[in-house]
């Protein structure tokens, strides 16, 4: 048996990989299933899931019920359909603003000198290797109304005699917006630093001596070569934000719920796995759709990895 | 031309940047030798040593460890040892298991062809293009379910009964970490030149010996450098930690979580100093490392 094994090239691929197989089929196929069979479940008074076919969790999602309280047949909630359109948004706003504070970053590392280069790196990599939940907490720290920043404004007020009343930043939906930009920025300068470092130099050696000025260097050579990076970046930051929970929940309280909150609270306090399962399916199509028409339209880059 | 010059608009943009990455940090540091035990405003580090805790209000006056007053409190919290114990173990064992088998999966995808290859391949990109959210609760389902099952067929009652613990956090950990080594070790093999393999196979070394001996070396910096990823995202995870973790099994990100929606004294600061300065010296001490070997071209 050990010699047909030698001789069939096939049998020895297929068992070399077999272990990783095993684990994305255990843990990541048969997981997706079962979250799609549930979806279509009831739940059970106590929580458990009752397993039928209802599509009861995606009509509430859409906003529909047919309990109502001023007793017609059906009336339309839009709070499932403002917390899908929230996360989209924030996640969209997220993205452009990381690109914004990203790219120049990236542009400065690429055109640092050689030797310097790996230490510029080394700071941005400093930043995410410090915890998640960690970074999230010293945005508490500063956005609290006896925060830092509220403490720095004051002086500023102070300095120049203008009367000054605390800013209320915690729990507001732009404290979110700035938790979120803080926690995936890093994702977005390295992808966009290695497609910026591979742009060979005589090409800008080329336009400056066809009489390119830095502008038009910068729109016709730069930015078109390192599309594939700002495109893995988009990825690697766009999906997380939607998916994302404690930002949420740390920054926004109960003013901000995105749809990461949403299926959580379906997991462990309200106890509605069925519901939650459906929103889980809802929010992947969400995010495999977006996906899929940004990589069909920009390419899907092997920047991916090296963040 | 000067191809390094610095346009000083992308100079001072870049320097905001790292500001914007540093000031929250710097702060969390500062915060961690805080004077005021309720944390909210910083009242001035603990200005003295003494043989007993002085406390005035909420404001500790002196300490046997003076200014490194939540340093010590911190060293003292069976919580958090437990919690970074579970954290390195977890960490340490799903980083050689996705390594080990990361590794095998990449050569396969490489070098061989077999009917289930392009599958296996679309597979590995499943974790990056789905939220971790989905694949959190996924995997909780799926625990769940099957203990349930597993449970009431086996008669396991109380203690005894299958739960989620530090070993579903493993397991879970290997699935999201596998497919970033995967993709790490075969960018290596890719840029791979056969004829090294080919000459020791000429030189009459069996498929083995040529493995070990020309191959596994060769492709060791991408074995390392996947090897690290994945230790690193197993350090950071919380999401899929917080749906698979069960009594006993609390990690730091998780205990940390806890924390920050409980009452937050600068004891969690500390934590976070503590925290950042490890990472720090590792990162800086593999750069240093990696600095000093030969630089390798293609």
């Amino acid at each position: 048996m050990l010699k047909r094994l030698r001789e069939n090239k096939s049998a020895q691929g297929t068992l070399l990989a077999s272990p990783t197989l095993l684990w994305m089929i255990g843990l990541l196929i048969i997981p997706l299933i079962l979250t799609l069979i549930i979806s279509f479940g009831k739940r059970s008074p106590d929580g458990d899931v009752i397993y039928t076919f209802t599509l009861d969790n995606y009509i509430r999602l859409i906003g529909y019920s047919t309990d109502c309280d001023n007793g017609q047949a059906s009336c339309f909630d839009p709070l499932y359909m403002q917390i899908l359109w929230r996360s989209l948004t924030l996640a969209f706003n997220t993205t452009v603003l990381v690109i914004s504070l990203a790219y120049p970053l990236a542009y400065f590392i690429a055109r640092a000198h050689p030797k310097r280069r790996n230490t510029f790196l080394f700071m941005v990599l400093i930043p995410l290797w410090t915890n998640f939940v960690i970074r999230v907490y010293a945005w508490m720290m500063l956005l609290r109304t006896q925060g830092v920043i509220n403490l720095v404004l004051g002086w500023f007020a102070g300095l120049l005699n203008i009367p000054f009343t605390p800013l209320e930043m915690l729990y507001t939906p732009g404290a979110v917006l700035v938790g979120m930009v803080y926690e995936f920025l890093p994702f977005m300068i390295l992808p966009i630093y290695t497609s910026l470092e591979k742009i060979d130099n005589s090409l800008y050696e080329a336009a400056a001596d066809l009489g390119a000025n830095g502008i038009k260097t910068f729109g016709r050579v730069t930015l078109p070569l390192s599309m594939p990076g700002v495109v893995a970046g988009t990825i690697l930051v766009f999906i997380p934000v939607m998916g994302t929970f404690i930002v949420s929940d740390i920054l926004g309280g109960r003013q901000v719920i995105l749809v990461g909150n949403l299926i959580q609270r379906q997991f462990l306090d309200a106890r509605d796995p069925t519901f939650g399962s459906a929103a889980s399916l809802i929010l992947m199509i969400m995010t495999l759709i977006v996906t899929y028409f940004y990589t069909r339209k920009f390419g899907f880059g092997e920047e991916i990895i090296v963040a | 031309m000067n191809p390094h010059r610095r346009h000083p608009l992308i100079f001072s943009s870049a320097m905001l940047v790292y500001l914007f990455l540093y000031a929250p940090i710097l702060v969390l540091i500062l915060f961690s030798f805080n004077a005021s035990r309720a944390n909210i405003t910083f009242e001035g580090f603990i200005p003295a040593f003494s043989d007993r805790v002085v406390m005035d209000g909420s404001l500790v006056k002196s300490g046997p460890c003076g200014p490194f007053y939540w340093f010590c409190e911190l060293s003292k919290n069976e919580d958090v040892a437990e919690a970074a114990g579970n954290t390195l173990t977890i960490a340490f064992i799903s980083t050689i298991i996705s390594t080990i088998i990361g590794t095998m999966a990449a050569l396969s995808l490489q070098r061989y062809e077999f009917k289930l290859k392009p599958f296996s391949q679309l597979s590995l990109y499943i974790p990056i293009v789905i939220p971790e959210i989905v694949m959190g609760i996924g995997i909780l389902t799926l625990f769940s379910q099957l203990f349930a099952v597993l449970n009431g067929a086996l008669g396991l009652t109380g203690d005894s009964r299958l739960s989620m613990g530090l070993g579903t956090v493993i397991v879970s950990h290997i699935a999201f970490s596998v497919p970033f080594v995967t993709l790490v070790v075969q960018a290596r093999l890719q840029g791979f030149d056969k004829s090294y393999e080919e000459a020791a196979m000429d030189l009459g070394a069996n498929e083995w010996t040529t493995f070990r001996r020309v191959t596994f070396p060769m492709i060791l910096p991408g074995i390392l450098s996947g090897g690290l990823l994945a230790f690193t995202l197993s350090l950071d995870d919380f999401v899929i930690t917080f749906f698979t973790n069960g009594p006993g099994s609390t990690t730091l990100p998780i205990y940390v979580y806890g924390l920050l929606r409980r009452i937050i004294t600068p004891q969690v600061n500390a934590l976070s100093t503590v925290w950042i300065l490890t990472v720090f010296s590792v990162v800086l001490l593999l750069q240093i490392l990696q600095n000093r070997e030969p630089k390798q071209h293609g």
